[in-house]
Order: structure tokens, then C-alpha cells, then sequence
């Protein structure tokens, strides 16, 4: 009985809660600040020559001085794969890669996971510039290619259908992410930045493969942004979301709440009240 | 008469009966009862409310008002995004039922009388008299009506109710038309690949190296001289359902083609059926550093730069593969249909795949 | 009202109010002589008997929601382009019925609630029912007279799995297409047939246009109206053979001790229907489910990761995914082993060996007694070792189910886990035999332990020689009989095995039958211990006295003991 009481009041609380969520929200609001990325088509010598210092020191270890990649001799035969050549990889995998924190890389693992950001924005930019300067490769997107709120409402329906078409398969229907072979897995899209759900599709980082302009146009990109970011901010209309993991989470809520809900009752019934010795 | 329900036997305690009966507070102080019924009323009182409250949720909440809490909604990090109209209507109704069963409960927990009564239970079983009396009223019944001997009547009656059961099954022969089209897909000499959803075509330079095109043949987004699809409806499900197609770059040094499939590859750029050998699923889950395809349903693993081989999970045959080649506008086709069936096994799939093969043999 | 002075009924208020309709009633249908019977009849309390409840409540909930659910839902597979309010779909092309759902979702009010409450009922009513029918096996309550009615919940819950099945896929969401093209894939591996079975049942090509009304009508009409009667049937001889309760003081294997029926059991029964209610709708108000608008309309060339059936079809799809590839071609006829033996005959085994087992065991033990006292699960070793070695396997098949969760959730690699579950579906299964045959066993001897030494009383006595010991007292005679009373002496095995011929040497034409059940017998006994006897209990008893010789009295503060053997304190 104890349990159930205060499982009844934490549900009146929550109007509470709603309220102090407000003010939070206002407060929070005020803190996150979109960062702006543009593509530097032309980076100077300076900035290049800066990108290739910061290279040497922190990432040529894994991918060689000149971002040649560095191989082992690997298992099965196959050359293994230390870290990997970044000739022609283009600015847009450095910032992706750099901005959400998988490189550098903590320790080595089945995949690299998302992290804190640990150079800064500058740096970043020198760094691409430096990788961009070796071989052509793709472009950081500009703030018009990640402009998702541009979008109306017939682009969002037709990103979804351009979601549900290349990426719920392993992201899931509401980017909760999936699992893949051998500890790898499609991680979530919740809180990732458009310009990063962006260079993602265009650059393929790590098992992703790559979705390039010339068939995924920037306008189809940009509507598959907008779908993402509109099905995350809407929220969950029925309650309690389960991560978007599905019917396994909802067969659990059932046994162990739901089921242990009703057999608590069923055992305060067949249960014996207050009994006096009285009469 | 042995087979009485019987006590089990060599019970080593004695049965010491049923424990005196101990009275409840409400039972004996009139102050309690009083105070109980006052808390069950108000439980039905209150129900009364949010049933009350449920009616005026339901004309008051704006069903697009939703309810977030900790976070910014516009940033996608806020909790909740419950539409509160369903938790409003939920809670109220929930809320109301609720009460009125516990109050119920507690009315005949607290207040009904509690005394224990003791049934008796009686042997299932019916008394031998009424079974002799039984077979005898069977055995008269059966001899009546000389069903025994009657062979001639009896079989010819079972014959006939038997035979009831035929235009039961025949009725069902128009559920659907025989099995067709397992070998064929859509797929023809020269049809494009086009990017699904948008329809575009695909040139071998649009793809990079670890790409990966969710594709469809032509046909479907092809239209007539009014402007009106070729192929619509359920003609273009099913049809997909067999059709959809992958196209994946590789570099074309970390291709192993199996013998004959060679020239299958447009540089590097292979086209496998999309749909899964085990039960269907659509499959693009490609992991571009292995190559291998992973299906979301059952796990079965393909490695795409060896034929589609089956690494891993229940899928026994391997993935189709659909040979590609350029068209005079340097746009991706199939040179044919799928050489192998595509979508999961059924009983006629050996004898059609060496059909298909004897089609194929000569120039595969 | 403890109001135990009787009035005459005609004398009543209620009487006098009551006797005309009630008369006018039995004059028509002449009800009094059952209604005497059965109005005031006794139910035996526990909160184990009402999982069954739960089961039959949500089932009532599934009825009321259903209904409201088809004044909008379109059962048709015909096209439509989304109109409706919910934004990211707008203008798509898809079938009336997912059109519909999205339309009782967003635009009739409280039609979400309906439909998560339905869907929340469902898992429920599935899972209500496994609750139940596990509580009947570890208690032997389908034993001799009840094993019709246990048929009768096999139905049930076989029925119940494929009506959720069937609601699941009406939607025509990506979800449930992938589903139905599951089913297709499956339907196909059926030898033989399977490509007819699978064009009569989809009336074409997959998916063609067919396949949700067909659903529909099966799910809405056909298999509510089977289940509706198995219920009633379920209900009759459950009223008709009276229930069975615990053993205690005063209940016996001849009465039923317990509430009578009106108006302590109506109320009870009643009310938890309204909590059952009450607490699927909070459910529907709080914890979304099945959100239909996230996955989208089907597609045959789309599919979402996390793709998973209703939690009571996990078993079976785990069975899918740890399949080996297997197939083979006999005579030009293809057989697909991999998808048909876990697919088909996983929940076969399943259903048969629950619908056999009572019939397995009362053939091994030959007991041809009725059982009303329900048996405690330690009392009966291979029964619960049996039972909780088949809820192993069943819980690696549900864990496979749902593999690609538990990698992506605990980070763990999806190949490893699924040869893990592949080795563990042979091995766990055995492991948990033995260890619960053991802890049964050890629970046996325990309670002879306490029979016939006392329970522990707390209380430390010093020797005068210095030694240290915990006083014991004998058993309260309620609880000792209570532990007695539905505990079987153990059957005498006959020493010797059946021989495959006589003395005169004339072939014993049952050898083979009447060997495998004697070491049936022999398994199903064996480690088992015998309750202590009367004269051991009593003996045991008389030495449980004080220094001062005389028996240990239990003071005043003595408060019973608990289930484990422990006294109560306040």
C-alpha cells in the first residue's frame, strides 16, 4: 500500500513540476546558443599551415604525418586498419568527426562514440582546412544547406518518406538509434546538430555509408533534417515514450508494472484487515 | 461407491477446524463503521468529480496543446510532449475507476459480513446408479434407432455429412488466384535505377566510394502520355516487395565476384535485391567498412562484396545480385531481371531457380 | 452492520421490495432453484486466485475499448492521400485504414486514449493469462477434476496470442506490415503448400488488398466470439467444480472455506474490475504505445530498426532469429527448415506440451484421485523444476526476441548474444532443472525439519556447563497442519522394473509401456523426503520442553509464524 501512495502523489506533482519546468526552460534557453558553421571555401595559407601544426601534434600518431594512414598487419590476412587516410575525406568529416567529439579518439573500440567536444571551434576549422587543403573532398555545409526551418510542411512529409527510406533502418523510426554487428551500432539522433545530422549523410564517418549530394540532393537533406528535428520536438503525444525503443520496452512496462501494479491490489484484497480482540 | 472425494490419506496432524473468528474494529465500534463509511463515500464522491472533470477535459483542452517539462521543447531536449488532452482524460477516467473500486472493496472488506462459510463439495463424479441408468438410456437410444444395425443408412449418412465438408474447402478455392510470379520481378534489359522516393536517375559518378542508394526500377515513377503513373496502388507495393533494390560502391579491388558475375559491377558500384531471403524484411543496414548487410528483423548478415554470401543469422541463401550497366546517357540499368529469386523461400523455389537458370545459363 | 438478529425476508425492507420481480422472474424462468445453489456460494481467498480476474477484466476493457475503437477505424487497404491534422504526414499516400488510426489519434477526442488503452489492455489480458496459467501449473490445480478447464485455458491463451496478433497488424503502420510480412515469409516455409496457402491468404501477391479486412473480420468478430464462449465455458465449470484453495486449519480436500458469493465476492470481483480499469487507463494516459504516426504507412521497401512484435510473440520471433541456415530440396520441393521449424513449431511444441501435460503426469504418477487442496511447489520437485526449466527456455526465446535491444542498450555485440541464447536454449533449461529440483528438495526437508524439531523461538538459553542453544518450540498445530495436509505420502515404487517376460517366460506384450513409466516414476519421485510421521511429531513434540520439564509455553506476545517458519513480531 505504501508504494501505491506514493506513486499517487508523485502523479499529482506533476503539474508542479510542469510549472518549474517553465521556468527552467527559460533559463536553459538563454545558455544554448546555435553555434554557426560556415564553409571556408578559400582558407588561408596561415590557417592551413595552423591546421597542419595542430595535425602533427594530435592526430598524426593514428593517421600518419601526412594523413596518409597508418595500417597493421591485421587479422585474417587483411590489412589491419590503425587509423585511416584522410586524403580526400574533406573538411566536412574533420568537423563532424571533431565537433561531436569521436576524434580524437579516447581509447580504440568496436566504433567511436559521440563525446565532448575537446578543440575548439577555431581549431577545428584549422584542422579542416589543413585535411581540405591535401584533396578535394566534401565541404562543411553552409547555414542555408542546414537551414531546416525553411522547410514547410509538404518538405518535412516528403523527409519523411526520404527518413523512412534510408535511415530508420538502422537509426530507428524516431533516430533512437540501433544496434549492428560486433559491438557497433547506428547511434541515436536525439541533440545532434543539424549541420552534423548533415555532414553525417555526406561524409559516411566510420559503418555509415555515404549519401552524397548528387543523389541526396542538399534540399532532399535539408527535409530529412526538418522531419528528424520536427518528429523530436513534438514530443511524445501518448506519454511516457520508452526511448522509441518499441514493443520490447512496452511488454516490460507491462509485466513489471503493470502486472505488479494489479497483483498488489489482488494481494490487499485476499489480504486480512485490522482485526480487534474485541467481543 | 470407493471413488468419494476423500481426504488425502495419513494426514500426520489432525485437523484442529477453523479458527475462531476475530471481528473487525467497524464490527464493534460504531465509531469506526461511521468513519468508514465516510471515507468510502467520499471515494464515490470524488470519482463522481473526475468523471465530471473528464466531460470538461474533453470540451475544453485543444487537442494540439501539449504538456513538456524539464527542457526546451524547441531544441527537442524538453521531457514530455504529452498531448494533454489524453493525459487529462486518462487521469480523470483512470483516476475515477480507480476509486470506485477501491471504495467498492473497501465496502466489502470493511462493512459486508466477513464470517467465513464453509461449503461442502461433492464427488464430480455421478452415482453408479446414474451412470448404469445412463448407459441404459444410450443403449436404448442407440438400439432404437438401429444404427448399429443399420450399416447401410449409418455409412451412407456419415458419407454424405462427410462430403458437407467439400464445398466448405472448394468455397474458399476464390480467396486468392494460384501462385504466381515468384521468378519475375519488374526488372527488365535497360530499365534505370532511380533513387527511390525522388525518382531521380543514377549516374556511376554520383556515387562515392562507401555509398549506399536506397533504389526502385524506373517503372514506378514512370507516367503515362496524361501524366498518370504507369503502375499505382497495390500493383506498385507488391511489386516492390520484390523489386526494391540497393546499390552500394565499393573499391572495386575489395570485390570478390563469383565466376560468371564479373562484369555484374558497374566500377565497383553492385545492385543487390533489397529484400531479405529469410522472411523479407527490407534490408539496407550497410556497414561500409565491412561490407556486410545487416537485416533488422532476424539478423542475418550478407557480405556484399562476396556475392551476398550469408556470414551470419537464419538466411540460408544468399542475396540476389542484379546485373548493372551503363546506358547511352551514362545512366545505371539492369541488364536483366534478377538471375536468382528474390524475397524468402517457398516450397516451388528449387524447380523455378532451375528454370530461371537454364534461362540465364547462356550468358551469365 | 454486525446486525445478527434475523428478520424474516418477507419482513425486510429489501424482501418486500424484492419479492415481486423476484417472483415474477422464477415464474418465467424458475431460476430460484440454481439461484439457491449458487448466489451464496462460497470462493476460498488469495490473491493468486484473482490473476485469472486480471485476465478476464482486461478482457471486458478490450470489448468496451474495441467497440468504440471500430465506430472509426477503416478496415481497407484502399488508398487515400493523409489529410489529417498530424503535420509530418500530410499529403502522404497511404491505406484507409492507417489513415484511420492517425485520425483516431489526432482528431476524434480521446480517441488515443481508447486506442493506448486497448493496445495497454492487450499486452495485459496475455500476460494476465500466462500469470494465471503458471499459477495453476506450480499448484497442481489442473489436476484430476479440472484438466478439462485447463484445456479450455490452453484455447484461451493460444486464442488470446492471435488475436493481439491479428490487432496488431490491422493498423497497417510500418510496424505491423513488417509483421504481416513476417507472417508471409513464414506461411510460405510451410511445406508444400505454403506459396496456395500464401496467395489464398493474402488473395494475391504480398501485400495486396486483402489481407486487413480478412484480419479484421477475424479480429473484431470470429476470434472474440470463440474467445467469449471459452470464457463462459471457462467460468461454468470453475463455479461448477468450486474452487480450489489452500490447505489450512479447517480446509479440506472435501469444503470450501471462503466468502459467499453476494455479496462479498460480487463486490470484490466488482470492484477489481474497476481497478483493472482504472489502472489501464492511467497506462493510456501516462505511457505511450504503438505510436502508428512515427513509423509511417507501409511500404514493402522500408522497415524501422527495433522491429519487434508484441512482447507474447517474442518467444517465437527469438526462435526465428537464433535458427541456424537451414534448407533443403527433396525431390524439387524446397523446404525452408530455418524459418518453419522455430516459426511453426516452436509455439507448437509450446501449446501441445501444455495441453498434454496433465495427461503426461497423471499417467507417470497414476493418481486417480480428486485434487481440491492445492500442493505447494516444493512439494511436487519435477513438476516445479519442469516448470521452471520450460519458463528458461521460454525466457531465452523472449531475450533473443528482443537481442538487438538488449546490444544497443548494454552495448554488448548482437552475434555474441544471439550464440550465447543459441547454446543457452539447450543448456539454461537443464541448469534450472537442477537447481530448483534441489531447492525444493531442501525445502522439503526443512519443513520436516520444523515439524519435528519446532520452529526457532529467538530465545538463547546458557547451559550450565556453558553451552549455547536456541530454545525451539513446537509448531502452533494450525501452521503444522497446514504444512501437512496437502503433502502426499510418497507412493511405494515397486522395487522391481517390469520384465519383459514372466516366469513361464511369456513375453510381457506392455514391456516397453510399463518400463518407460516405472522410470518415469522413478524420475518424477526421486530425492523427494517423506513428511515426518504422526508418532515422530508427537515423539519430537514431548521433547520439546522447557529446563523445568514441562512444554514451552508461547507467551502472550506470540504472534504466529510466517510463511518461511519465522515467528511474527509486532
Amino acid at each position: 500500500m505504501r508504494k501505491l501512495s506514493t506513486r499517487r502523489r508523485h502523479f499529482l506533482a506533476l503539474p508542479a513540476l510542469l510549472a518549474m519546468a517553465l521556468l527552467l526552460t527559460g533559463a536553459a534557453y538563454a545558455v544554448v546558443a546555435p553555434d554557426s558553421a560556415t564553409a571556408e571555401s578559400d582558407a588561408s595559407v596561415s590557417q592551413i599551415e595552423a591546421g597542419r601544426q595542430l595535425f602533427v601534434v594530435g592526430c598524426a600518431s593514428c593517421h600518419g604525418l601526412n594523413a596518409e594512414g597508418v595500417t597493421t598487419a591485421g587479422t585474417d590476412g587483411e590489412p589491419g586498419n590503425y587509423g585511416p587516410s584522410l586524403i580526400g575525406v574533406g573538411a566536412a568529416a574533420v568537423g563532424f568527426q571533431m565537433e561531436t567529439g569521436r576524434m580524437p579518439l579516447a581509447r580504440s573500440g568496436p566504433q567511436a562514440p559521440r563525446n565532448q567536444q575537446t578543440y575548439t571551434d577555431e581549431e577545428i576549422e584549422q584542422i579542416a582546412a589543413y585535411v581540405a587543403s591535401l584533396a578535394p573532398g566534401p565541404a562543411r555545409p553552409s547555414e542555408k544547406d542546414v537551414d531546416w526551418q525553411s522547410v514547410d510542411e509538404e518538405g518535412i512529409a516528403r523527409g519523411g518518406e526520404f527518413f523512412r527510406t534510408n535511415c530508420t533502418a538502422c537509426h530507428n523510426s524516431v533516430g533512437a538509434g540501433g544496434a549492428l554487428p560486433s559491438g557497433r551500432y547506428a547511434p541515436s539522433l536525439k541533440d545532434v546538430e543539424p549541420i552534423h545530422l548533415y555532414e553525417a549523410m555526406l561524409t559516411g564517418p566510420q559503418q555509415m555509408p555515404v549519401f552524397s549530394d548528387e543523389v541526396l540532393t542538399p534540399q532532399d537533406k535539408r527535409e530529412i533534417i526538418a522531419y528528424v528535428k520536427t518528429v523530436q520536438q513534438q514530443g511524445n503525444d501518448g506519454g511516457i515514450g520508452g526511448g522509441g525503443l518499441g514493443p520490447v520496452v512496452d511488454g516490460m512496462f507491462m509485466w513489471i508494472i503493470g502486472l505488479g501494479i494489479l497483483t498488489g491490489f489482488a494481494v490487499w484484497i485476499g489480504m486480512h484487515g485490522t482485526r480487534t480482540t474485541k467481543r | 461407491m470407493t471413488k468419494d472425494v476423500e481426504s488425502t490419506v495419513g494426514d500426520p496432524i489432525a485437523d484442529p477446524g477453523l479458527p475462531e473468528h476475530q471481528y473487525r474494529p467497524q464490527d464493534v465500534d460504531a465509531k469506526f463503521e461511521r468513519r468508514t463509511e465516510r471515507q468510502i463515500a467520499t471515494m464515490f464522491g470524488l470519482a463522481t468529480l473526475l468523471l465530471l472533470g473528464f466531460c470538461v477535459s474533453y470540451f475544453a483542452i485543444d487537442s494540439d496543446v501539449r504538456i513538456f517539462a524539464f527542457g526546451d521543447p524547441s531544441s527537442g531536449t524538453a521531457f514530455g510532449g504529452w498531448s494533454a488532452q489524453n493525459f487529462a482524460l486518462g487521469g480523470t477516467l483512470g483516476g475515477a475507476l480507480l476509486l470506485i473500486g477501491v471504495g467498492i472493496i473497501q465496502w466489502a472488506k470493511k462493512l459486508m459480513g466477513d464470517h467465513e462459510m464453509i461449503e461442502m463439495r461433492h464427488p464430480v463424479r455421478s452415482s453408479d446408479e446414474d451412470r448404469a441408468s445412463v448407459m441404459a438410456e444410450i443403449n436404448a437410444g442407440v438400439n432404437e434407432s438401429g444404427i448399429a444395425r443399420r450399416p447401410l443408412i449409418r455409412n451412407s449418412l456419415l458419407g454424405a455429412i462427410g462430403a458437407m465438408g467439400l464445398p466448405a474447402i472448394v468455397m474458399l478455392r476464390d480467396l486468392g488466384p494460384l501462385p504466381h510470379g515468384h521468378t519475375n520481378t519488374v526488372w527488365k534489359k535497360g530499365m534505370r535505377v532511380v533513387n527511390d522516393v525522388s525518382g531521380t536517375p543514377i549516374k556511376p559518378s554520383d556515387l562515392k566510394v562507401g555509398q549506399l542508394v536506397n533504389a526502385e526500377p524506373a517503372i514506378f515513377f514512370e507516367t503515362d502520355e496524361d501524366g498518370h503513373p504507369v503502375m499505382h496502388g497495390h500493383e506498385v507495393a507488391a511489386a516492390k516487395a520484390k523489386a526494391a533494390v540497393i546499390l552500394v560502391r565499393m573499391r572495386p579491388e575489395d570485390i570478390t565476384p563469383a565466376k560468371g558475375r564479373e562484369n555484374w559491377g558497374v566500377d565497383g558500384i553492385l545492385c543487390y535485391s533489397k529484400i531479405c531471403t529469410h522472411v523479407g524484411c527490407p534490408i539496407s543496414l550497410w556497414e561500409q567498412q565491412t561490407h556486410h548487410l545487416l537485416c533488422p528483423c532476424h539478423q542475418s548478415t550478407f557480405d556484399l562484396a562476396d556475392n551476398g554470401k550469408v556470414v551470419f543469422g537464419p538466411a540460408y541463401r544468399p542475396l540476389p545480385q542484379l546485373p548493372l550497366a551503363v546506358d547511352s546517357e551514362g545512366y545505371l540499368v539492369a541488364v536483366s531481371d534478377f538471375p536468382d529469386i528474390v524475397a524468402p523461400s517457398y516450397p516451388e523455389l528449387a524447380r523455378d531457380q532451375k528454370k530461371l537458370d537454364e534461362k540465364f545459363g547462356g550468358d551469365a | 452492520m454486525s446486525n445478527n438478529t434475523f428478520t424474516r425476508v418477507e419482513d425486510s425492507p429489501t424482501g418486500k421490495k424484492l419479492a415481486g420481480p423476484v417472483g415474477w422472474l422464477d415464474d418465467r424462468l424458475g431460476l430460484a432453484a440454481a439461484g439457491k445453489k449458487n448466489l451464496r456460494k462460497v470462493f476460498p481467498e488469495h490473491w493468486s486466485f484473482m490473476l485469472g480476474e486480471v485476465a478476464l477484466w482486461s478482457f471486458v476493457v478490450l470489448l468496451l475499448t474495441g467497440v468504440f475503437l471500430t465506430l472509426w477505424f477503416v478496415p481497407s487497404m484502399g488508398l487515400v492521400e493523409y489529410q489529417g491534422s498530424y503535420k509530418p504526414l500530410y499529403g502522404i499516400e497511404m491505406s484507409e485504414a492507417y489513415a484511420s488510426t492517425l485520425n483516431i489519434s489526432f482528431d476524434i477526442r480521446g480517441g488515443l486514449l481508447i486506442r493506448q488503452i486497448h493496445h495497454w489492455g492487450a499486452l495485459l489480458f496475455v500476460a494476465a493469462m500466462m500469470a494465471h496459467m503458471l499459477r495453476v501449473f506450480f499448484t497442481g490445480a489442473y489436476r484430476k477434476p479440472r484438466e478439462i478447464n485447463w484445456l479450455i485455458g490452453v484455447g484461451l491463451l493460444s486464442l488470446g496470442m492471435v488475436e493481439g496478433f491479428t490487432g496488431y497488424s490491422l493498423p497497417d503502420d510500418l510496424l505491423s506490415g513488417t509483421g504481416l510480412r513476417f507472417v508471409d515469409g513464414m506461411i510460405r516455409s510451410i511445406p508444400l503448400v505454403g506459396s496456395y496457402i500464401e496467395f489464398f491468404v493474402f488473395g494475391g501477391e504480398f501485400p495486396g488488398e486483402a489481407i486487413v479486412p480478412r484480419l479484421y473480420i477475424a479480429h473484431v468478430l470470429l476470434i472474440p466470439a470463440i474467445l467469449l464462449g471459452l470464457v463462459g465455458a471457462h467460468m461454468l465449470l470453475l463455479v461448477y467444480h468450486k474452487h480450489t484453495q489452500w490447505p489450512g486449519p479447517g480446509r479440506t480436500n472435501e469444503n470450501v472455506v471462503g466468502y459467499p458469493m453476494l455479496p462479498v465476492y460480487m463486490a470484490k470481483a466488482g470492484g477489481f474490475f474497476f481497478i483493472v480499469f482504472g489502472v489501464l487507463a492511467l497506462f493510456g494516459a501516462i505511457i505511450q504505445i504503438n505510436p502508428v504516426w512515427v513509423y509511417g504507412p507501409y511500404n514493402p521497401s522500408e522497415v524501422t530498426a527495433g522491429s519487434q512484435p508484441d512482447w507474447y510473440m517474442g518467444f517465437s520471433e527469438g526462435l526465428v532469429r537464433l535458427m541456424p541456415p537451414l534448407e533443403t530440396t527433396w525431390f524439387g520441393w524446397t523446404f525452408t527448415w530455418s524459418v518453419f521449424l522455430p516459426a511453426v513449431g516452436g509455439l507448437g511444441l509450446v501449446f501441445t506440451s501444455l495441453a498434454l501435460w496433465p495427461f503426461i503426469e497423471r499417467w507417470i504418477t497414476g493418481d486417480e484421485r480428486e485434487h481440491h487442496l492445492l500442493e505447494r511447489p516444493r512439494n511436487a520437485p519435477v513438476r516445479t523444476a519442469l516448470g521452471v526449466a520450460a519458463m528458461t527456455m521460454y525466457g531465452v526465446g523472449w531475450a533473443a526476441g528482443g537481442n538487438d535491444i538488449i546490444a544497443l542498450k548494454f552495448g554488448l555485440d548482437i552475434f555474441a548474444i544471439t550464440w550465447v541464447l543459441r547454446i543457452g536454449f539447450f543448456v539454461f533449461p537443464v541448469i534450472a532443472f537442477i537447481v530448483t529440483k534441489r531447492i525444493c528438495i531442501s525445502l522439503q526437508r526443512k519443513d520436516n525439519e520444523t515439524l519435528s524439531h519446532g520452529w526457532e523461538t529467538g530465545v538463547i538459553d546458557r547451559s550450565p556447563a556453558g553451552g549455547y542453544a536456541e530454545r525451539h518450540a513446537p509448531l502452533p498445530v494450525e501452521k503444522a497442519y497446514a504444512l501437512t495436509s496437502s503433502r502426499e505420502p510418497l507412493p511405494e515404487l515397486e522395487s522391481e522394473r517390469p520384465k519383459k517376460a514372466d516366469a513361464k517366460g511369456v513375453r510381457n506384450p506392455k514391456y516397453r509401456k510399463q518400463s518407460l513409466r516405472h522410470r518415469l516414476r522413478e524420475f518424477y519421485y526421486s530425492g523427494s523426503v517423506d513428511q515426518p510421521s504422526r508418532e515422530e511429531i508427537e515423539h519430537a513434540n514431548e521433547h520439546l520442553v522447557g529446563a523445568d520439564q514441562h512444554p514451552i509455553e508461547l507467551g502472550e506476545d506470540f504472534q504466529g509464524i510466517s510463511e518461511t517458519g519465522v515467528p511474527r513480531v509486532h
